[in-house]
């Protein structure tokens, strides 16, 4: 198990170097050269060579990408085009209210989710089984923009129920700005998370051993609840898990409507403003932390589950 | 007197499931639909132009005209005509985008699974990577350096897209080499190549076409959050640009512009789901739920 963990944590290392390698091609090969964007039109040579060198593109590429693997390490991102602030602060100014609204809208989520599939696969192919399908259907096509405009302008704007936009930090005032938004959040992935619960409790009622199990004569409560809800729980669980890492991410769309000034505002500022480290910097720190992310989940999978072995 | 019981093959099974489930007729029905509207209005042969006045600014909806069937925007455009322009759009990066992706996963997914080895560490470790990177970052990093338009929307999506495809090919090459009827290909001399594509592939295309129903929904939303975000559709009407118009029109009571490009958006995505569905089922019959 200990040869497996050591194995895992090593394969984490060509990932981070491909990742840290598409981003710098990204940005720094496709992307351009973003010092005309930044002076303007009107500018001299010696104003473009000197703005060049304080973003040390005048250096050969191998040593830009030293550069960006120096900044990676250090979490120092250099400052933000726009705002002119260092970009490392605003990443870990922009965490809380990201997590403020992802925290509670996914477990929420996760758990409503999680009752609906057992309710639907408890009664498959009865009534309420292929009404909660068609909801879940119905609510993963329409598009998360119309729930957002829609949530915004009835439920906030015409009946005043929520604050139409804003934050404050601080834990009961917090809450009523994201109520609203964490409740879209609800209502844009609870499709696709029951469809993929029940789906993965199904899969279990065909194994051999709930064959086993009804023909000893169990009931199909203890069949269900003991059984085969146990063993589904695994990919449950994995898909749950592997969640996690993006809700630092934030849901970009929410936290730009509603004016929460997470992570994911920061990024739509950076696209509106052309902010190229920004952009990259967001890249980067999201990449990591998915995969250490993946990392986490696997580690603990090998203490749990002991069938788990790496190919 | 022998009697003989005629079998079909995969495809035409399907056909015959798909043709008598009515719901699904229908859906496929709306998707060709969409495909026939995003020709013709390519082709200019309806809603054109759709860049003039035809009315006030923000004329609500009226049946008095077929332009004016759901209102007009800002300029005094027709919604309708850019609704149909709109769904050129979306059903043109479906397509595009398509097209990318899935030569791309088909054949690196083949690749990999067929020969395994250093060709299937790499091939893993590059769809590894980019699927590290979170998705939307991905989508809006490639659309944000290649400049906007939609030639980057094209390229972003089906850049981004195909390793679902590469990894459900891979694992089914996988099985299909060692099964009796490659052997058999492999000990009458058949090449590599021949093995992968005549044989192994014709066995495992209906990934594809299931895969297809997916990533075509796929990339229809991401262009409406990329043109949402500014980096797609320039100058041309997409659901995107019309939902982000929209944000400021609720407040004075303009509501058909996002309902028109809502609605559309929907209707196709639902039809899309239920068809991918029912798709799944007929020709992946193990799959049943």
């Amino acid at each position: 198990m200990f040869a497996y963990i050591l194995k895992r944590i090593l394969y984490t290392i060509p990932i981070l170097f491909g990742v840290s390698l598409i981003v710098f091609v990204l940005f720094h090969l496709v992307g351009g050269d973003p010092t005309y964007q930044m002076v303007g039109k009107h500018s001299k040579a010696e104003q473009i060579a000197q703005l060049r060198h304080e973003l040390g593109l005048d250096q050969s590429l191998p040593m830009q990408y030293l550069h960006y693997v120096k900044q990676i390490v250090t979490f120092d991102y250099g400052r933000s085009y726009a705002t002119k602030q260092p970009i490392g602060e605003m990443i870990s100014r922009g965490a809380g209210p990201s997590l403020i609204l992802a925290i509670p809208a996914f477990i929420i989520t996760t758990i409503a989710a999680l009752l609906i599939a057992l309710v639907s696969a408890y009664y498959r192919g009865r009534f309420i089984d292929k009404f909660v399908l068609i909801s879940c259907v119905i609510g993963m096509s329409a598009p998360s923009l119309a729930y957002i405009l829609f949530g915004q302008y009835v439920l906030a704007y015409k009946f005043g129920i929520f604050p139409i936009s804003g934050f404050e930090a601080g834990f009961p005032e917090a809450l009523s700005y994201v109520a609203m938004p964490a409740f879209i959040w609800l209502v844009v992935s609870m499709g696709a998370d029951v469809r993929f619960f029940r789906n993965a409790i199904l899969e279990e009622t065909n194994q051999d051993y709930v064959r086993t199990a009804r023909s000893k004569g169990l009931e199909e409560k203890v069949v269900y609840f003991k059984h085969v809800l146990k063993n589904s729980m695994i990919p449950i669980v994995t898909y749950v898990v592997i969640e996690i890492p993006f809700l630092l991410l934030g849901a970009f769309l929410l936290e730009s409507f509603f004016g929460i000034p997470g992570l994911g505002s920061m990024t739509i500022d950076a696209i509106n403003s052309s902010d190229f480290p920004v952009l990259k910097a967001m890249t980067t720190v999201n990449s990591i932390l998915f995969i250490l992310g993946t990392l986490a989940t696997d580690i603990l999978y090998t203490l749990v589950d002991p069938r788990v072995s790496f190919k | 007197m022998s009697a003989f019981i005629k079998g079909r093959n995969l495809w035409s099974d399907a056909w015959i499931r798909i043709t008598k489930d009515r719901f699904a007729l229908l859906c496929f029905i709306t998707i060709v639909g969409y495909g026939l509207v995003a020709i013709l209005a390519k082709f200019g042969m309806i809603a054109m132009p759709w860049d003039v006045t035809v009315g006030g600014s923000y004329q609500a909806p009226s049946l008095a005209d077929h332009h004016l069937w759901l209102g007009t925007d800002l300029f005094g455009r027709s919604v309708l005509y850019k609704v149909i322009h709109g769904t050129r759009i979306a059903m043109s990066v479906g397509l595009m985008t398509s097209i990318i992706a899935i030569p791309i996963g088909m054949t690196l997914g083949a690749l990999a699974g067929y020969f395994g080895g250093w060709i299937d560490d790499l091939v893993v470790w590059f769809y590894t990577t980019l699927t590290s990177i979170p998705n939307i970052m991905l989508l809006i990093a490639i659309a944000y350096v290649m400049g906007r338009g939609i030639t980057s929307v094209y390229i972003a999506i089906g850049a981004t897209s195909w390793v679902g495809l590469a990894r459900v090919i891979r694992a089914e090459v996988m099985k299909h080499k060692e099964r009796d009827y490659v052997l058999a290909a492999s000990s009458l001399g058949a090449s590599h190549s021949s093995r992968i594509f005549k044989h192994i592939m014709p066995n495992v295309f209906h990934q594809v076409i299931l895969n297809f129903t997916m990533q075509f929904q796929t990339a229809i939303r991401s262009e409406v959050i990329l043109s949402y975000l500014g980096l797609g559709v320039q100058g041309q009407p997409s659901w995107g640009v019309m939902i982000d118009d929209a944000k400021l029109e609720l407040s004075r009571q303009v509501w058909w512009q996002l309902t028109g490009a809502t609605l559309a958006m929907f209707i196709l995505i639902l039809a899309l789901n239920i068809f991918g569905d029912t798709l799944r089922d007929a020709l992946d019959p193990k799959v049943k739920t």
